[in-house]
């Protein structure tokens, strides 16, 4: 049994890149060192603006079990008025980590046992050049700032492979923003 | 060089280093990506192949059948109800002994609607005359479709490369792309036994009558049954082939070795549980969970479903104390057809092992780690207390 596998699930809206930004983290972790790494959506009902989330599981090991997490180490949310919506921190592993795209600090969200993380990365996002509601290449640096998972010098070349020919620089600037920018809280 | 993507990306990889030349599909649901990479990387000039864009199913097949006549290498793929329209083209393409790769992208069949995955649509053309490859994951994904031309091409018998959609299609994970030149290392140019062109008009598979009768140069001609005797033969001859093939594969990527069964801690395994497709990795957790409680248990996936690799399942299974077939498909109104094979295959067997059959998994309904473990346990410690009628697995009402 994989028995130190870190189970990551992220809820973005559909057309809002949340797969994209897994994606990239998975190939980060897997350049990283961690040589199971499974990146599985959620099908079913996924259209542009709803919620929909997917699945990362990262290990030193293969990963044989491909079902979607149920009990989350952490969760990433790339819009934080999903958090009214959608029961985010569903069987979240007590001491788990969640990571919000948002204006707010820390201490405005409640949740029991976990501790909380924000950004505000819609705005960092403009600032660091990118179009209004571009969201998940920022989002990463607050997941690694928070999480300390994987090194910023390891996400910077995969986020600029992945948005190659579609600014890879301020895609990797927003990241890098957000990094310096993340509010980690305690646990509540 | 590894690459983290989708499984309908690692199959769309084998079938550009495969070199194919021609392509024709219908996208359906989870295959669409798979037909959709194949597109851009002809579009893109990656691959020197005519992609054809077709109407239905069946008429991809049709294209294939055309194209595969000629002596091109050929490929489609489909899922579910796609593949059931082609039915018909499938028996055909077998019967003219057409060398196509298809990768079969598993989902359930309608009605009732369903997109999501299980075993029944590939199951359910077993006796098309197709061989039938599962795989578990990526990197078995990929290197199975090189397998799959070499294989088809060789025993001149059309070959189904399955994988679960979803669960692998949509999935993304590491895998190893090889490198062309490797590959050229493996896979020969086709060269047909015969090949349609215009300087040599001919007719193929026409009406041909029970008995056998003098073709036109005066020899002897086979009638319909020997034809069919013949297909049935080099289908089982294609076992031993299908181990050549891997050998080979592995002598030049490293990768192999477990052509038909893939064992995870069997070696002393009382009890071994059995499966298609990625399921069986999913097992190799459970298999752990109950290894820690002390139960002698293992599991193997079976790789090569058609033709049924009766001798390699005997030696595999007999002698142990209990059989645990998990299906994603059923024979209504009997049992797993799985669980049948393997039956039939230890009948013969001096030592023959209890053997439970599960169904599960159907339609997308979600394969819990614990149900795994609880239906696992169940055989391994109380057999007796479970019957030859399949138990359900998941079922919530």
């Amino acid at each position: 049994m994989n028995q130190k596998m870190i189970e990551i699930r992220w809820h973005g809206r559909g057309g809002q890149g949340a797969i994209t930004a897994a994606k990239i983290v998975a190939n980060a972790a897997f350049a990283s060192g961690y040589s199971g790494v499974v990146m599985a959506p959620t099908f079913g009902t996924e259209r542009r603006g709803a919620p929909v989330l997917t699945s990362l599981k990262i290990s030193k090991n293969k990963i044989y079990d491909l079902s979607p997490i149920t009990e989350p180490d952490m969760v990433v949310v790339l819009d934080h008025l999903i958090v009214e919506e959608v029961n985010v921190t569903a069987g979240m592993k007590p001491g788990g980590l969640i990571v919000i795209n948002s204006p707010k600090r820390p201490e405005n969200f409640k949740f029991k046992g976990i501790r909380v993380a924000t950004a505000d990365v819609t705005t960092i996002a403009v600032s660091a050049g990118l179009p209004p509601g571009v969201v998940n290449t920022g989002i990463i640096g607050a997941f690694a700032m928070a999480s300390r998972l994987i090194d910023m010098d390891m996400l910077i070349p995969v986020i600029e492979a992945e948005f190659k020919g579609k600014k890879p620089r301020r895609n990797a600037k927003a990241a890098q923003i957000t990094f310096d920018n993340t509010i980690l809280g305690g646990q509540s | 060089m590894h690459i983290i993507e989708s499984g309908n990306v690692a199959a769309a990889s084998g079938v550009k280093l495969a070199k194919v030349q021609v392509v024709a599909a219908y996208p359906i649901t989870p295959q669409t990506p798979l037909t959709e990479k194949l597109s851009e990387f002809v579009d893109g000039g990656e691959m020197d192949a005519q992609y054809i864009p077709v109407e239905s199913e069946h008429s991809a097949m049709a294209v294939c059948i055309a194209a595969s006549s000629t002596g091109s290498r050929t490929f489609t793929a489909t899922s579910a109800n796609g593949l059931l329209y082609m039915n018909e083209q499938l028996h055909w393409a077998a019967g003219a002994r057409l060398p196509i790769v298809m990768c079969v992208v598993n989902r359930g069949i309608g009605a009732p609607w369903t997109v999501w995955n299980d075993h029944q649509d590939a199951i359910s053309q077993r006796d098309t005359g197709w061989i039938q490859i599962y795989c578990c994951d990526h990197q078995q994904i990929i290197d199975t479709v090189l397998h799959a031309f070499y294989l088809a091409e060789t025993v001149n018998v059309p070959v189904m490369v399955c994988y679960d959609g979803y669960i692998l299609s949509h999935t993304y994970m590491p895998f190893d792309i090889p490198e062309q030149k490797d590959v050229d290392r493996f896979l020969p140019p086709f060269t047909p036994a015969y090949a349609l062109c215009p300087e040599k008009p001919a007719n193929l598979n026409t009406v041909t009558l029970p008995d056998i009768r003098p073709d036109i140069r005066g020899d002897m001609a086979p009638g319909y049954m020997e034809i069919r005797h013949n297909l049935h033969m080099d289908m089982r001859a294609a076992i031993d082939v299908v181990a050549d093939i891997d050998q080979k594969f592995k002598d030049i990527f490293g990768r192999g070795g477990h052509p038909f069964i893939e064992p995870y801690r069997c070696e002393d395994a009382d009890f071994v549980a059995i499966c298609l497709g990625s399921l069986s990795y999913h097992l190799r957790d459970v298999v752990d969970i109950l290894r820690e409680e002390g139960i002698p248990v293992g599991v193997m996936g079976l790789r090569l479903y058609r033709p049924f690799p009766n001798q390699a399942v005997r030696d595999a299974l007999s002698g142990r104390k209990g059989v645990v077939v998990f299906e994603k498909a059923l024979s209504y109104g009997n049992q797993g057809a799985l669980y049948a094979d393997i039956k039939s295959a230890l009948y013969t067997a001096d030592n023959r092992p209890t053997i439970h059959n599960y169904i599960l998994g159907l339609g997308g309904r979600e394969i819990k780690t614990h149900h795994l473990e609880k239906a696992l346990r169940a055989s391994c410690t109380k057999p007796d207390t479970i019957g030859d009628t399949p138990e359900w697995i998941g079922l919530k009402m």
